[in-house]
Parts: structure tokens; sequence; C-alpha cells
């Protein structure tokens, strides 16, 4: 009873601070729309890592500080492919000539010039979603030699020792980055069918302009609910996943039914890294990737599993969702006024309050991570 | 000595060696040698070696001694630095009321999140403490810029009161120090090419931290001590003696609390200044690596990984390539760029990565840190099953 | 008057009566075995008692004061230490220190911040501590490391560690499982030898006929949750209800 109960109460909690606080808006309704609307994409981000987390935590019972990292090098991979298209020949053109009299130099990417300007053009303008094919074999084979190489050998450690090898392991993977991509960020932009805004208030009977939202920010929350729903499937209705809910219920009697844990595992891992990874191909027009936002975003992730429920993926996801939207509820200017700061510590705050009046988190399982 | 059994009583005296002399020892080298670079005697990094070291020192007895890992711990060191400069600006530019004011007021921080955080253990502790330290730091950042003044960070300004110093005289800023003994003022020694300076401000802080470490040696030999172990190896059995771990461990996070704002104290005391960034959570991470590699639950293993840190944190930093070149210079020029390129994203800027993959490689190899890296070679060489240095599973012989 | 009195004690989980009321007293200064089939709910009532498990319903006094509702370490400053199936023993430090730690908790009742004191100086607590290893011969391995001794020693270990803070009740659970005869045997005088020594009163549960009927003066068996007799050992042996007890166990 109680287990469904308490998100309820939290949403309601949820709504009644939109509420409370827009009183003095005009419309209320599309206030609450817009900012339930802007904390789905951070929501989505947030839901996606901590549900790899939990899949990592859940089977192998390891607690993978680097996972953010992941996050962060999905980024990356599509940072790098858009350098990649970028690739230009550098041809002196002798009909136009820069301030020095000389030939002026032009630069054509080799994909313009391989499928002519169209074609190579708009390759080079959906760079973002091409990095989804680019970034997923990687993705998981990053992922098969990092559990393989590193974390096999933490399943019998204490916890302490897994998130201080994997908390190096971030460090290593940021500086990394780091060094061959730089301190700034880099922007990334997505194509550009997406780049204006929908008015969405428009839809719903608003005056126009009321609730505006970005085309790619849909396109995100659809991704990584197609992305969610994917995971949630593999995991209902295959062997392999079955498999794998069993071992996350149970670990050692899995062991015992003779079934090669091993290298599912190392699947599972695979699996985690490439949805973390995905979820930041799919981040970067939304956020400029720099080298420490894996760091970022792992505090806030581990908060949402904590949240969620060690152990559940529903609750993770639910909780990534909730505290997404939770966030962008908090950094509205009338619930600042009213609790100052609050934008900045929500998230703990919820994560403070939940792990002291219900350990388990909103879904948390019986017998996982217990004292 | 001191209520020391012989072997505590001498790890004492080399650390107090070692402490009071860091000025000759950490300069091996003449100032115009080419090997001067690996000289750290200058006041400003042997200072942050020893308060490092304290912060250490404390964390230690939280995560060595009770197993309860803190991931939160650069929350105290912040406040007892931005505690530090307020009484800096309010009360008097005497460190001395400062530092009480700083450990005081870290204890008292120590004491809420602990009180909250310590009702959950293994992970669950180490999320809650990280939780509580991203909100403070945030908390710094934002809402509390009026008592840390944002971004910019906490600084001494003309127009502070002071109410215990007399009238400033002249436009400069006034300088922290000890009853008059400015803690800037040094003195330099020239010998024959090799230079040594001391410093007020380094010798502070030495003595405070062998007076940290002593205390931390009583601690770890006191039947408190032993509770706290207790705690780490089997808290059930505990609570079937009779006795309940958390009073127990709530006063070991309050210690290596103060020892935190000690710290923070000592370190804004030397420069007055405080920013938000002292918190942040990349700096837990530093204190928890420190002690993992000296030796986590071991005496000195907290001072050597603080020592081990900054030295190589100063010295990589301050390596760039052109330095490397000149090391490489007898290999033909081909081998030398090839050695130069792969070194190249260790040094300088690269410390971090440097520092991450030192992380990983004690964590895999070696749980027990430097102190049992020591302790292996030592048993390679005596090749005999003998006492284990000076790790905590201890003999407790009578004093005699 | 008994100086643990069980009365109506009901524990169940979920579907499953574990405890079905449970009435029994334990006088002063005997050694109470209690038998029965594997999930006759010995254990559980050894939980109830010791703060582990709370019962559904019932009371369960000892010298006049309840222990239900109560934490492990308060119950065990009242006065009842207890002995567990696998050895419950602070593995990672040496074997005086473990001996040590319930002398201080014995002396300092629950929390006290004694950080300034050593360990060596504390004469009267080492030679307390001294003194237990001693009359269970386990001097010679005071500086051993507690978790690489054998099974048998780290169980007297933890008896040592009972023993010393002086209970009034000692509950034993299962002290003797896993053991060759001759450390079976060697158990069954340690424990005649300190009964002998000192006021103590025993709660045994036990699998092995031959320590149950060397030891115990009362004997209750359980089945189903329930205590079926009660009586002393040669009355217990020749029992209709016992063999039916067992017999319906191996039926």
């Amino acid at each position: 009873m109680t287990e469904q109960t308490c998100p309820v109460i939290l949403a309601y909690a949820l709504v009644l601070v939109g509420t409370g606080a827009s009183h003095r808006m005009a419309g209320t309704m599309d206030a609450i729309i817009l900012q339930i609307l802007n904390g789905l994409d951070k929501g989505a981000a947030y839901a996606l890592i901590a549900l790899g987390l939990t899949l990592i935590f859940g089977t192998l019972g390891v607690v993978n500080f680097a996972h953010g990292a992941l996050f962060m090098i999905g980024a990356f991979c599509a940072v790098a492919l858009q350098a990649l298209f970028n690739a230009s020949t550098v041809t002196l053109d002798p009909t136009k000539l820069d301030f020095l009299g000389n030939p002026a130099k032009v630069e054509t990417p080799y994909l313009v010039s391989w499928f002519g300007p169209e074609m190579g053009a708009s390759i080079i303008d959906w760079s973002v979603p091409l990095a989804i094919l680019f970034a997923f074999p990687i993705m998981v084979i990053f992922g098969f030699v990092l559990e393989r190489g590193l974390i096999k050998h933490f399943y019998k450690r204490p916890h302490a020792d897994q998130i201080l090898v994997t908390f190096g392991l971030a460090i290593v993977l940021q500086e990394i980055v780091k060094y061959f991509f730089g301190a700034n960020p880099i922007p990334t932009s997505a194509p550009d069918v997406f780049r204006g805004s929908l008015d969405f208030g428009v839809w719903l009977g608003f005056e126009a302009n009321a609730i505006i939202y970005p085309y790619w920010r849909l396109v995100y929350f659809a991704f990584a609910a197609l992305l969610i729903a994917s995971v949630f499937g593999f995991l209902q209705f295959t062997t392999f996943g079955m498999v794998v809910r069993a071992g996350m219920a149970d670990r050692e009697t899995v062991g015992l039914l003779g079934i090669d844990i091993d290298k599912r595992f190392t699947l599972i891992f695979g699996l985690a890294a490439a949805v973390a990874g995905l979820a930041g191909v799919m981040y970067t027009p939304i956020l400029s990737p720099n080298y420490h936002m894996g760091m970022d975003f792992l505090v806030l992730s581990f908060v949402v599993v904590v949240v969620g429920g060690m152990g559940s993926l529903p609750g993770a996801v639910l909780a990534g969702f909730l505290l997404g939207i939770l966030q962008s509820f908090a950094s509205m200017n009338e619930v600042k006024s009213l609790i100052p700061g609050i934008d900045q510590i929500i998230i703990y705050l919820v994560a403070i309050i939940i792990l002291l009046s219900r350990p388990r988190g909103l879904m948390g399982r019986k017998g996982v991570m217990e004292e | 000595m001191l209520g020391l059994n012989r072997k505590d009583a001498i790890l004492l005296l080399i650390v107090a060696v070692l402490a009071l002399f860091a000025p000759f020892i950490l300069n091996p080298f003449p100032v115009d040698s080419a090997l001067a670079q690996f000289n750290a005697g200058y006041p400003d990094l042997m200072q942050r070696f020893v308060i490092f070291g304290i912060f250490a020192i404390g964390f230690n007895i939280l995560f060595g001694l009770t197993g309860y890992l803190s991931f939160g711990h650069a929350a105290f060191l912040g406040v007892g630095s931005y505690s530090a400069v307020w009484m800096f600006k309010l009360l008097s530019m005497n460190v001395l009321p400062a530092l009480v004011f700083s450990v005081v007021i870290a204890g008292l921080f120590a004491l809420v999140i602990g009180y909250v955080s310590l009702r959950r253990s293994g992970i669950y502790f180490s999320i809650l403490t990280l939780a509580f330290a991203q909100m403070s730091f945030n908390l710094a950042y934002s809402v509390l810029t009026p008592i840390t003044n944002g971004e910019t960070g906490l600084q001494l300004a003309l127009t502070d009161p002071r109410i215990l110093d007399s009238a400033q005289v002249g436009g400069s800023l006034p300088v922290t120090s000890l009853f008059g003994a400015e803690m800037r003022s040094a003195m330099t020694l020239d010998l024959a090419g090799w230079s040594f300076t001391f410093s007020v401000g380094y010798y502070l802080c030495a003595i405070i931290m062998l007076i940290a470490f002593y205390l931390s040696v009583r601690l770890f030999r006191s039947p408190f001590g032993l509770m706290l172990r207790a705690i780490k190896s089997n808290q059930q059995r505990l609570n079937y003696t009779g006795l309940e771990s958390r009073p127990y461990t709530l006063a070991a996070f309050v210690i290596s609390g103060m020892y935190a704002g000690l710290a923070g104290g000592l370190l804004a005391s030397m420069d007055p200044l405080a920013g938000a960034d002292r918190m942040q959570w990349t700096a837990s991470g530093e204190v928890v690596l420190m002690t993992i590699l000296g030796g986590a639950g071991t005496l000195i293993g907290p001072v050597l990984g603080a020592g081990f840190i900054k030295y190589f944190e100063n010295i990589f930093s301050k390596i760039n390539e052109s330095i490397l070149h000149q090391w490489f210079a007898f290999l033909p020029d081909g081998v030398q760029d090839f050695i130069v390129m792969i070194l190249y994203p260790f040094i300088g800027k690269g410390w971090s990565l440097t520092l991450g993959i030192m992380f990983m490689l004690v964590v895999i190899f070696l749980p027990g840190g430097l102190v049992e890296g020591g302790q292996r070679i030592a048993r390679l060489f005596r090749r005999t099953k003998t006492t284990d240095g000076d790790v905590v599973s201890t003999k407790t012989k009578p004093a005699e | 008057m008994g100086i643990l009195e069980i009365k109506n004690v009901n524990k169940r989980f979920g579907g499953l009566q574990a405890l079905g009321n449970v009435n029994l007293t334990v006088m002063e200064n005997t050694v109470h075995a209690i038998i029965g089939p594997n999930g006759a709910g010995k254990s559980t009532l050894l939980n109830c008692l010791v703060g582990k498990l709370l019962p559904d319903t019932g009371t369960a006094m000892f010298d006049g004061r309840s222990v239900l509702g109560k934490k492990p370490h308060q119950i065990n400053q009242m006065g009842i230490s207890r002995v567990f199936q696998t050895p419950e023993i602070f593995a990672d430090l040496s074997v005086l220190e473990n001996v040590m730690i319930p002398c201080f908790a014995h002396r300092d009742g629950s929390f006290k911040i004694n950080a300034m004191s050593s360990l060596m100086r504390e004469r009267d607590m080492l030679d307390k501590a001294e003194h237990i290893l001693e009359d269970l011969n386990m001097a010679d391995k005071r500086d051993m490391h507690a978790g690489s001794m054998s099974r048998g020693d780290k169980r007297r270990l933890e008896l040592a560690m009972c023993l010393v803070q002086e209970p009034r009740l000692l509950l034993l659970d299962e002290p003797t499982a896993g053991m060759a005869r001759a450390d079976t045997n060697n158990t069954i005088d340690l424990l005649k030898e300190i009964k002998a020594k000192r006021d103590i009163t025993m709660v045994i549960i036990e699998h092995d006929m031959h320590v149950v009927f060397s030891l115990a003066e009362r004997i209750t068996v359980m089945a189903q949750g329930t205590p079926l007799v009660e009586d002393t050992p040669d009355k217990i042996k020749g029992h209709p209800k016992v063999k039916e007890a067992y017999l319906g166990e191996a039926a």
C-alpha cells in the first residue's frame, strides 16, 4: 500500500509547490505545464543514467562512480563525430583572392566532396543523431573492456573499494577527455529541422507563446522514453532479461542454477554503458559537452537512484523524472523568492528526507543494500 | 613517554623530526642546480603538507577506524575557513581565536550532519554525506553570499571592524599573526649554494599538526579507539555486548569534522581568504585519496599520503614540455620526441590524470596504501614473519 | 519464581506461525535446555529474547523486568549474554582486544569517550581479560588475529567474551554445532566448570543429545513453535510425546 502512495504524495507535493508559488501569476496552469516540460529533459537524462547505475548495482552488486563519465564519453562521441564530419580538404581557389591578394583558401569537408554539396551538408547537419550509430558500438565495447579489465575484480571487494576505484576511473576518463578536447564546452548543434520551438500552449488552448518548448527537447524526451521502453522490453521479454531480473531478485540462487552469469554480467555492463552513452549523445545540443559534465550528472544520478530505491529500475526512472521536474519548479523565480536558494538544494533536500524517512527509497525492495 | 608505548613514541619522534627539519629535508638541492625544481622546502608548500596532513589524520579517525566512508568532509574544511576569515574580519588578526572558532563551528556543523547521516550506514552514508556537502557548496555559492561572498570568496577588507585590534595604520590590509608574530614573516638561511627558509606560519602549522597527530595516536590506542575499530569489525556483536554504536560513530564523526575545521582554519590563517571551491566534492575525494594512499587505519599513513600527494601535485604541475626535453636530451631526437609525447599528458595540467591513475593503482594493487607497501618491502628483506609495523592491529602489551 | 518468565509469546512470519503460545519458566542458577526438531522455533525464541525480533504478543520478563521492545544493547546491560550459532566475534582484532571490549562495555555502560586513556594503562581490564583467557585455555592465543583462528577457538573466544561480562543469564545457540567429539566434550566440561564456579543461569539450544543430557537440569521440548513437555532429563528420555515429536519429524 505505502509502496504506491509515496510517489503519489510526492507528486502531489510537487504540484502544491507549483501552484502555491505561481498563485500570483495570471495563468497558473500554463506555468505548471511549462515547468513540467522543462523538467522532462533533465529528468530523462537523470533517469537514463540512474537506470544504468541501478542495472549494474542490482546485478553485479557494484557501485559505479564512473557511470557519469560514461555519459560524458557518449557526449564526446557526438563531438568527435562532428569533428570527423567536418574534416576538410583545403584547396586554393584562384577565382577569389584574400586580402593579401593570394588565392583564397577554401575548406571543403570530405563529405561534401564525396557525396555532393547537398547530401554532404545534410550528413554534417545530422551529426548528432548519426552519432548514435557511432556511439552505440563504442560504448558497448568500452563497457565490455571495463567490466572484463577492471570491474570484474571488484565483485568481492567491499563497497568502499568499488566506490574508490570507480571514482579514480572517473577522474582518469575525464582527464583524458580534457586532454584531447580541452577544458571549454564544445557547442554541438541539433539538425536544422529541430532548431525551432514548438508553441505547445496553443494546442492546449492557451494563448500564443505561453508555453514554448524547443523541438530538440521534445526529441530528447521521446528518445529517452524509447530507450527506457526498450530496456524494459528487453528485460521483460527476452530469456536473457529474465535471467537478469532473476539475478536482481536473488543473485545467489541464479548462480546456483548453473547459468553462466559471468558473460551476462559483461553484457549488462555493456548495455548500461550504452544507455548512459546514448543519453549523453543526444544531450549535447541541450548542454554543450564539457569534461566535467559526467561528475555533475553522476552526483545527482546517485541521489536519484537512492530516492528511487536502490535496485529498483522503475524507481530509478520515476525518481529521475520526479527530481528533474522538481528541480525545474524550484528554479522558478516565484519559488525562489519564497524560499531563497531552494533551486540549488532541492534535490539533495528531497534525498535526505527520503533516505531518513524511507530508507529503501520510493520503490526499493527489501533486502537490497540494507544494514 | 607522554602515555605512549615505545613504538608509538618513536613514531611521534620521527614525525616531529621530519616536521621540524622539513625546511632542510625538503630542500636537498642547491638553488642553482638543475634539480632545484624538486625542492619543496618553501613555506607555502610546506604549510600545505602539514595542513592537509591534519585534514587526513582527522579523516582517518572516521574512515580508518570505523570504516564509514564520508564523501563530504571538504564541507567541514570550508566551514572552518569561512569561520576563521570571519574572526579575522570581526575580532582580531590573531590566529588563535580564529582557529578555536573554526574548530568549534566545524564541530557543530559535523554534529548536525553526522546526527542525520549516521542513521544510515554503508553506501547510503556515503551518499548522504555527499548530498550534504554538495548542498553546503551550492548554498555557499548562492543564498549564503552575504556570509560567503559567493564566487569571489570571502576576503579581508580595510573597513572590517576588528574590534580587538588597534586601528590600522596606513592603507594596506593587516596580516595574520600570533600575538605579534606575523605568519608570513620568514628567515632565510643561505649556506653555500643552498637556501633554507624558516617561516613562522609553517612552524605554527607544524606544531599544531604534531599536537593533532599526538592526539590521534592517543585516540587510536584508547578504549574509545578500540570501540571504533570494533564498529568496523562487527557492529552486531558490539550491540550484543551492551554498546550502542551510534554515539561512538557520531563522536568519531564530530572529532574528524573538528580536525577538518582546524585544517580549514589554518588554511585561512596562512592566506586569509575562503572560497566555496574548498567544499566541492572533488576536494572531499582528495582527502579520501590521501588517506587511502598512505594507508587507511594506520597512524602515519594519512600524513604520508597528504605529503606525497601535495608534493607530487606541486612537482608534476611545474614540469613542462621543455623540461621533459631537457631530461631526455641524451636520447636520439625521434625517441626523445616520442617519450616526451607519451609523458606529456601526465604532467603540468595533466596532474589530475596522474592522480586518478595513482588512485586506481593503489586501490587495485595496494589497498593498504604506502604503509602496507613499505611493510611488504621490509618483509622481503627480513624474510621473517614479524610484527606488522604501525598497523593498528596492535599489540597491547603492558607498559613495562 | 523463575529468573526468566516467558508468557503467551506468539510470532508469525507471514503465514507461518513460528511461535505459538510459548510459555516457559527458567529457574535461577539452572541449566535449561531447549530441544526439538528443526523449525521448532528455538532460535526464533532466542532472537526474541535478545531484541533481534519482536514477538506479536506475549511477555518475557527477566528478573521481573520486560525484555521485549528493548534494544540488543539494553538487554545485554540487564545481564543477558548470547553465544551465536556461527561465532560473532571481532574478526579484525586480536583475541585480547576481543575480550577487552566487553570488559569496557561492562564497566563503562553504554557510551563513554575515554579517548585519552590508554589501553595498556587499563590494568584492571587487562587483568580481567587475561584471566578469562586463562580460564578458557586461550592465554597462549591472546595476540592472535581472531579471524584467523579455528572455528572451535572462535567459539571459545565468543564464550569468553560473554563470560567476562559476568552475565546472570547466558543464552547458548548450539554451542557445539560442527565440533569434533573431543571438542564437544571439552566444551561440556568447560560449561560444567563455569557453572560450578559462579552463579549463572544457562539456556542451551542443542541438537546433540549427548550435550543436552550431560548438562541440562531441565529440558523443554519444542515442536512447531510450541513447547510440548518440560521436565528433568531422566523423565524426558522415555517420554512418549518427545518420541512422537522426533519420530514425526523422521516420518
